[in-house]
């Protein structure tokens, strides 16, 4: 679903009158566009410090000692900033079990992003621009996987990893997370790859040119914003899973987020422990997320049905 | 011709090359494992025997998987609605505003972080603690500004030779009291700190009338004698005093600094001196968010904090393509800004708001990570649902026939939403 902003018709009116913009404006809308501005932008303004305050508020906590978090709230630390220290932070470093985490959630993530991305484009192209008897069932049958929750999958593939003798570890992960994000990238990339002009297309089969060669030239750098937004996507979102390592790691292989949920069951919620962990797995994301805010927002807004 | 053909050919196999390990992939992961969950919830917990639909029959008959599925249901009701409505809120608001994409960036943050982050971060917001959550304290705080706290709460009599009475009804004076000899309130249950810096050793108060004196009848380090003010002992001041006669109240007045009090127009006696129960209520402690009966409102508190921002972003995105004058031709006919936004708006942005609104169900169907990760231990069971039960009940419990039960029903129930998806494809291909 794409939505395309159409240019403004012109405006109508009646011979041997001109267009009057409307200058009277009545009632609500005349007191609105009024106090409008100022009223509108400080409730703006509240609403985003509201939405803030979460975040804010763990931040803090997790710059504050023990014996302060569990006597006061994190807001005090506006009329006492000597509470604030960085020692948890400091413990976070020493902190095997976390940092080993960490490092577990990047080899999991990108290997699944890279495997998502190259596997998807290939089919998305084979499904955009290669004519085969049943393509248009192929696709379907991709969308529809789309919203499959992944507990149906999750038994079976458990006993296959096992199998095979991955399971908990990371390529059992990697594996899951590539076949759960294959429908999505799939079908985002498809769509993009469809909208490429069909002459450029022609042109380079003409020039003799190899299907791959096609791909590559033509097909990928075209498509380069549609990749950027998948694999954003993507990687926050294997990042940010916790259901997956749940099931199919186990400690040594488990990516941060199991971690900390390790940590929030042994210290119940002990902010001075989770509070950096969640904050440290959150910087990640969030640079990510400002870094490339367009391309993430694009990505979510064209999966919006995942 | 022939070349045409060979051509075709090679295209079709290279088709296969490309698709291949795509296809092949989804096929042994997600394709197969469908059919074999099925198959499994047709068999007993470790898969041996078959048994039917016996799992089936099992799980809508306990009372777990009925409590999980009604959860889900009022997350469905309700969540997705509230996001959307909220979106479409702040995306009207918002349009044509210059801190829109401010507003827009920080609303979507949330996206971005797990939702592992979200519940320790909201696990802080809901702390049960006014001294440590941020909502009770708000709370708290809102509540105290209009009925304030009480000054010692928790105190009370050592033991029934001078005052008598219960937290609830206040405490009276045992004995009458009479003008000329102070009476002794003696109290105790009251941690030092809570006793004012300003308060003076205890002493009743001097001059005509009824008379006498509310204090801390505890000494640092033991020693002293019990209902007597010793040395050391401190005044309890601020105390609300009253003076009962036949069971009439007479006079109220409050205690002093030394924690004395006197009744100046009292002479005679004998009267009945009370410390009404006000004095010694428990504070307001807020509200117990995270307890088994608030947890799912607050749980979908914490989603519709993440997902705010994606339902604005999506509304605004369909606000600015709407034809202005579509909205200008009704607003020079005459309508009213709120006729507009119902006659005109929502109808051309129903399409978005539909694709926000199923997005969301279907998010909401598979709900886990947070309810997994906000929802304390005490209050698992009040919060489950359906693929939180699956989880539990495949690797807690190992029953392996009844988690696929309920991983089929899950599937069952996102099965409208992929036939909506499929037509809705179907419809828009060229």
């Amino acid at each position: 679903m794409t939505i395309t902003p159409t240019a403004p018709p012109p405006v109508l009116v009646p011979a041997g009158t001109t267009a009057r913009p409307p200058t009277t404006r009545r009632g609500l809308r005349a007191v609105l566009s009024r106090l409008g501005g100022t009223v509108i932008n400080a409730v703006i303004t509240l609403i985003a410090l509201l939405w803030l305050v979460p975040t804010f508020g763990l931040f803090i906590a997790s710059l504050r000692g023990t014996a302060d978090n569990s006597a006061s709230g994190w807001w005090t630390v506006f009329a006492q900033p000597s509470q604030l220290t960085l020692t948890n932070y400091e413990n976070l470093l020493h902190n095997q079990n976390v940092l080993g985490s960490l490092w577990n959630t990047v080899l999991i993530t990108v290997p699944s992003t890279v495997l998502v991305v190259v596997l998807g484009a290939f089919a998305a192209y084979a499904l955009a621009w290669i004519d085969f008897p049943g393509r248009d069932w192929v696709f379907i049958v991709v969308v529809a996987l789309i919203v499959v929750p992944v507990q149906v999958a999750i038994l079976p593939d458990a006993k296959l990893f096992a199998r095979i003798g991955i399971y908990g570890h990371i390529p059992a992960v990697v594996l899951f997370h590539v076949a759960f994000g294959l429908p999505f990238a799939v079908f985002l990339l498809r769509n993009f790859f469809i909208g490429i002009p069909r002459d450029l297309v022609d042109a380079a089969r003409m020039d003799g040119a190899g299907e791959f060669t096609v791909f590559r030239r033509v097909a990928v750098p075209i498509a380069w914003p549609a990749v950027a937004s998948l694999a954003i996507f993507q990687f926050l979102w294997v990042w940010n899973d916790l259901l997956v390592a749940l099931v199919f790691s186990r400690a040594e292989s488990a990516p941060i987020t199991y971690a900390l949920r390790e940590q929030m069951r042994a210290f119940s919620s002990n902010v001075d422990v989770i509070g950096p962990g969640a904050f440290v797995s959150m910087l990640i994301p969030l640079t990510v997320f400002f870094s490339f805010q367009r391309y993430f927002v694009q990505g979510v807004l064209a999966g919006s049905v995942k | 011709m022939r070349r045409r053909a060979r051509m075709d050919t090679e295209r079709r196999t290279l088709g296969a090359l490309f698709l291949g390990p795509a296809v092949l992939v989804l096929a042994a992961l997600v394709g197969y494992p469908i059919i074999y969950t099925v198959w499994l919830s047709l068999h007993s917990a470790d898969g041996r025997r078959f048994v039917g639909l016996r799992n089936y029959i099992d799980m809508f008959t306990a009372d777990e998987t009925r409590h999980a599925i009604t959860n889900n249901v009022v997350w469905v009701v309700v969540a997705p609605t509230v996001v959307t409505v909220a979106g479409l809120i702040l995306a009207v608001l918002s349009e044509r505003v210059r801190m829109a994409t401010a507003l827009k960036t920080v609303l979507f943050m949330p996206m971005a972080i797990s939702f592992l982050a979200a519940g320790v971060t909201f696990r802080l917001v809901y702390d049960e603690s006014p001294d440590r959550g941020v909502l009770n304290a708000i709370i708290v705080a809102a509540h105290d500004t209009f009925s304030p706290r009480s000054p010692y709460p928790g105190a009370r009599p050592r033991n029934g030779d001078l005052l008598t009475g219960t937290t609830d009804t206040g405490y009276r004076t045992v004995d009458p009291a009479v003008s000329g000899t102070p009476a002794r309130l003696p109290l105790v249950g009251l941690a030092p700190d809570r006793v004012p810096r300003d308060a003076a050793p205890a002493a009743a108060a001097t001059g005509a009338g009824l008379t006498g004196v509310v204090w801390l009848d505890f000494t640092r380090g033991g020693g002293g004698v019990a209902n007597q003010p010793d040395l050391g002992e401190r005044g309890l001041p601020g105390v609300t005093v009253e003076a009962w006669q036949d069971g009439r109240l007479i006079a109220t007045t409050r205690s002093d600094v030394t924690g004395g009090f006197r009744f100046p127009g009292l002479t005679g006696g004998p009267y009945t001196i009370q410390l009404p129960a006000n004095n010694f209520t428990q504070p307001y402690a807020g509200v117990s968010w995270l307890g088994p009966g608030l947890i799912t409102p607050a749980l979908i508190g914490s989603y519709i904090w993440i997902w705010a921002g994606f339902a604005m972003v999506l509304v605004s995105a369909g606000l600015s393509a709407l034809p202005r004058e579509a909205l200008e031709a009704a607003r020079v006919d005459g309508a009213s800004e709120w006729q507009v936004f119902r006659r005109v708006t929502v109808p051309l942005v129903r399409p978005v708001l539909v694709v926000v609104l199923v997005t969301l169900i279907i998010n909401v169907l598979k709900i886990f990570d947070l309810v997994y990760v906000l929802a304390p231990e005490s209050s698992q069971p009040s919060a489950n649902v359906v693929a939180l039960q699956m989880y539990r009940v495949s690797f807690n419990r190992l029953d392996y026939g009844m988690g696929s039960a309920l991983a089929v029903l899950l599937f069952i129930l996102v099965l409208p939403a992929m036939l909506f998806n499929i037509r809705r494809l179907r419809r828009e291909r060229p």
